[in-house]
């Protein structure tokens, strides 16, 4: 193959991953939600959303560059008649220039992962004014639990407000995951929160939405036979109607 | 017949008398033989875990339709009540088909097969280091894996707790309505695990002490090298799982706490010891068929290996890295998250010799003179796989990306690129290049070629969407999406999947009929039909007992294709050098310097 054509087929792969990955990530050109759902409610959900868009663009130039190489090499040295194969043992030059490139790009993604991991996940982060609600998840229900008028957990007014989560938009809230039976997994897609729920421990999850309205909550780890209807919704209130909802809720359960 | 023959093997004359029926085809104690037994048995549970996730898929694909007609005769009420699958028996299914796959058939048919048949004949040996040891390990399997068949037919049905079998889900009936069948997987298993941990003794010592003259630790073929890192796992790690798998059998059986929180017992302890063992299992089903693609493609190649040593020190580090990256299955269990750098640092590190390796496999076809023969496909095909399911590894190796991926397809996806685009098709890789040596006859190149290319096609159509259904938010083991509104829009793309994965299905009635067909009727091979260098393809196809009519002495690493000095494009590991011959042949291996004091 002579010198333009290599260069010519270099080109035209290299545009190929450009264009490729701009189409795949410019939501102005596409939509987008076939890739990840564009329904973002979290703080931190969009952040997410672009790590994962960064490693996609990463692997993705590394995949179609390997991937258009393998299908050249197999083309171009394709078995022919009288020409032999090269008598070549490798190149410490070449391991060395690979070994060094991954090392490089792999470590680089892992501190990239760092402040986010931290920010979403580091306990001593999880923001002092934090609304707390007690979610006892078991075989196959949510039962969000709020603490009611004395802001205290354990006491005769608490109340469970059973497959429907109610919080605030614009106001941190830490869910307590307290599972009775098995494992489950508090997920809720739209705030890209995911978070299991282990017998005997209570873990928290904090995340802010950033807009009203009602969204999924899913349980994601195997957890019997009615696993796949463990399922429930979650309704961002503003904080006005949070205030409401809370406080009739808080009435009936003095009722009781 | 003959009734008797003497060969010469290292322990010197040797008499060989015509075995019984039952000595050679049953209970035998040639590696061969016990090859070829795990390969028909493998298969079988090979293909019974793909009828299961034919099951899984109609379930996903159109669900809450009755099967069809003509199988819903099959399960009575209590799986599938009308022909529609029940969510019960659609857990056992899940659990099922991974418990088949990873323990009765990708397993055996990496080490049970290829660890008996390669690593003897690859550095020169007469038969393993132990024969009835290795004839034990094969005979522990069929017992398990009755157990583990066994449990479809009990009370409650099969365990249903994923294969992952996640404590407290699994330490009780009471959660699952398995009783039984959760007690049978697990005695299955810790049957089976003895199975893996006395063929891999017998592969250790083998390697270690039983190579043929010349043959030092940088002349062993790459196979045998996979191989051998494999044993040291499953001899380090299967033990680790037993020894979990009785706990949990005491949780279930005497009352036990070890993994319940009642009785202050730690649910997160099961998965940490699981995805001990679990993560160098990974290893376990990939290893070995780096390693047969590490043979196929420089064979097929006409080309020495590009960077033997590397290639060597990749197996190695993956081998030791394996243990220190579990916690990323973990990242969102309620495991310490200060801890979770620690493993996407780790899992991030071993992204580069698994790199390594698919740099020189693509080294190796680079100026290469490349047949397109059934094994070099599907060698090809697992590089270019294994590439997709690599990459895919690093979304869910950033632990916040994690979050939204973890329990989704989109780890569906990542694992099947893993074992079937990457474990399955070496595999396939490795049946059609040594299946002229187990039986004598070459596979048919032209059905094997269609198999390839329909294989190829409908598992990309089947896999690869699986990425999409995860990023969309689609759970893993989930019995009928549509009960969720936000995946119900995911419905046609779950239908189309089915059908690939039917085709899928389909496709493999073409390998099984050339598989069977070429016993018969192949073409006879010769005992060197691909022109390759090791050991292996000097003996006659297949090898009688004693495998090597004389011991063979090692001059030169297993690569060397198209010397230039040479006018063919092969040169054995065992020619002599030529040493009198005025053009001067040098007298060692041209590169590869043997390492003093092996």
């Amino acid at each position: 193959m002579n010198f333009f054509l290599r260069m010519g087929m270099l080109l035209a792969g290299m545009l190929t991953v450009v264009i490729g990955l701009w189409v795949i990530t410019d939501p102005e050109w596409v939509d987008l939600s076939w890739v990840m759902p564009d329904n973002v409610v979290s703080t931190f959900g969009q952040s997410l959303d672009n790590m994962w868009l960064v490693i996609l663009w990463i692997t993705g130039v590394v995949f179609v560059i390997t991937e258009i190489t393998l299908v050249v090499f197999m083309v171009k040295y394709r078995h022919k008649e009288g020409r032999k194969a090269e008598y070549i043992h490798g190149s410490n030059k070449a391991e060395v220039v690979w070994t060094t490139i991954t090392f490089v790009i792999v470590i680089g993604i892992a501190f990239y992962s760092k402040g986010l991991w931290d920010e979403i996940r580091d306990p001593d982060r999880i923001p002092a004014n934090a609304y707390p609600i007690n979610m006892i998840a078991t075989q196959f229900e949510w039962n969000a639990t709020y603490a009611g008028a004395d802001g205290q957990f354990d006491t005769s007014d608490d109340f469970v407000s059973r497959n429907v989560l109610h919080i605030p938009v614009a106001q941190p809230v830490v869910v307590n995951l307290i599972a009775q039976d098995v494992i489950h997994s508090f997920f809720l897609p739209e705030f890209r929160v995911k978070q299991d729920a282990v017998p005997g421990m209570i873990t928290p999850v904090w995340f802010e939405a950033t807009r009203t309205g009602e969204f999924t909550l899913a349980c994601a780890e195997l957890c019997g036979l009615g696993h796949y209807t463990m399922g429930g919704t979650v309704i961002v209130h503003s904080q006005a109607d949070f205030q409401d909802w809370l406080e009739s809720r808080q009435a009936e359960a003095e009722d009781d | 017949m003959s009734t008797t023959t003497a060969t010469e093997t290292h322990a010197g004359p040797v008499e060989h008398h015509e075995l019984s029926f039952i000595r050679k085809y049953i209970f035998s104690t040639d590696h061969k033989m016990i090859a070829r037994q795990f390969l028909f048995s493998a298969l079988m549970f090979l293909l019974l875990g793909g009828l299961l996730a034919v099951m899984i898929r109609w379930q996903l694909g159109f669900p809450g339709r009755p099967l069809p007609a003509f199988i819903q005769w099959i399960f009575p009420d209590t799986m599938a009540p009308g022909g529609i699958i029940l969510p019960e028996f659609y857990n056992s299914l899940v659990t099922m088909h991974a418990t088949f796959m990873v323990f009765f058939a990708l397993m055996p048919l990496m080490a049970g097969v290829f660890g008996n048949l390669l690593i003897p004949l690859q550095i020169g040996a007469e038969d393993m280091a132990f024969p009835r040891i290795n004839m034990v390990s094969f005979w522990i399997m069929p017992v398990a894996g009755f157990i583990m068949l066994a449990s479809f037919f009990v009370e409650g049905g099969a365990a249903g707790a994923g294969w992952t079998s996640y404590a407290p889900l699994s330490t009780s009936g009471e959660w699952t309505g398995v009783y039984m069948g959760q007690i049978l997987w697990l005695v299955s298993l810790i049957v089976l695990g003895f199975s893996s941990i006395l063929g891999a003794l017998n592969y250790v010592s083998t390697v270690i002490n039983m190579r043929a003259p010349g043959m030092t630790w940088f002349r062993i073929p790459l196979a045998t090298w996979a191989l051998f890192v494999t044993s040291w796992l499953l001899l380090l790690a299967i033990p680790i799982l037993t020894g979990g798998l009785l706990l949990l059998l005491f949780d279930q059986t005497i009352g036990t706490a070890f993994f319940r929180p009642e009785g202050s017992g730690e649910p997160l302890l099961w998965q940490h010891i699981f995805w001990f063992f679990g993560h160098p299992e990974v290893y376990i089903l990939i290893l070995p068929a780096m390693g047969f693609v590490s043979e196929v493609i420089p064979c097929r190649s006409r080309k020495p290996i590009f960077g033997y040593h590397s290639m060597v020190i990749a197996l190695v580090a993956i081998g030791f890295l394996g243990w220190v990256v579990w916690g990323h299955h973990m990242f969102q269990s309620g495991m310490n998250p200060l801890l979770g750098m620690t493993f996407v640092v780790t899992t991030m590190v071993i992204a580069v010799p698994s790199a390594i390796k698919t740099f020189n496999w693509m080294g190796t076809l680079w100026r290469g003179d490349i047949h397109y023969d059934t094994p070099l496909l599907h060698a090809v095909a697992f590089v270019a796989l294994f590439i997709i399911g690599g990459l895919s590894g690093i979304f869910m190796a950033s632990a916040p990306v994690d979050i939204y991926i973890h329990d989704t397809y989109f780890i569906v996806a990542h694992l099947h690129y893993v074992l079937v685009g990457g474990s399955l098709f070496g595999i396939f890789a490795g049946i059609t290049f040594w299946y002229p040596k187990m039986f004598g006859r070459m596979m048919n190149e032209g059905l094997g070629k269609v198999h390839f290319a329909l294989s190829f096609l409908f598992y990309n159509m089947a896999f690869f969407p699986m990425h999409n259904l995860g990023v969309q938010g689609m759970m893993r083991r989930i019995y009928d999406p549509n009960q969720y509104e936000y995946l119900q829009g995911l419905q046609p793309l779950n239908t189309f999947i089915s059908i690939s994965i039917f085709l899928f299905a389909a496709t493999q009635i073409i390998f099984a009929f050339n598989f069977l067909w070429s016993l018969r009727y192949g073409k006879v091979s010769g005992n060197n039909p691909w022109k390759s260098n090791t050991l292996l393809w000097t003996t006659p196809s297949p090898p009688p007992h004693g495998n090597f009519p004389e011991m063979p002495t090692v001059y030169r690493g297993p690569y060397e294709y198209s010397h230039p000095d040479r006018e063919e494009d092969y040169w054995p590991q065992d020619e002599p050098p030529a040493t009198s011959d005025a053009g001067g042949q040098p007298a060692a291996a041209p590169t590869l310097e043997p390492i003093p004091g092996d």
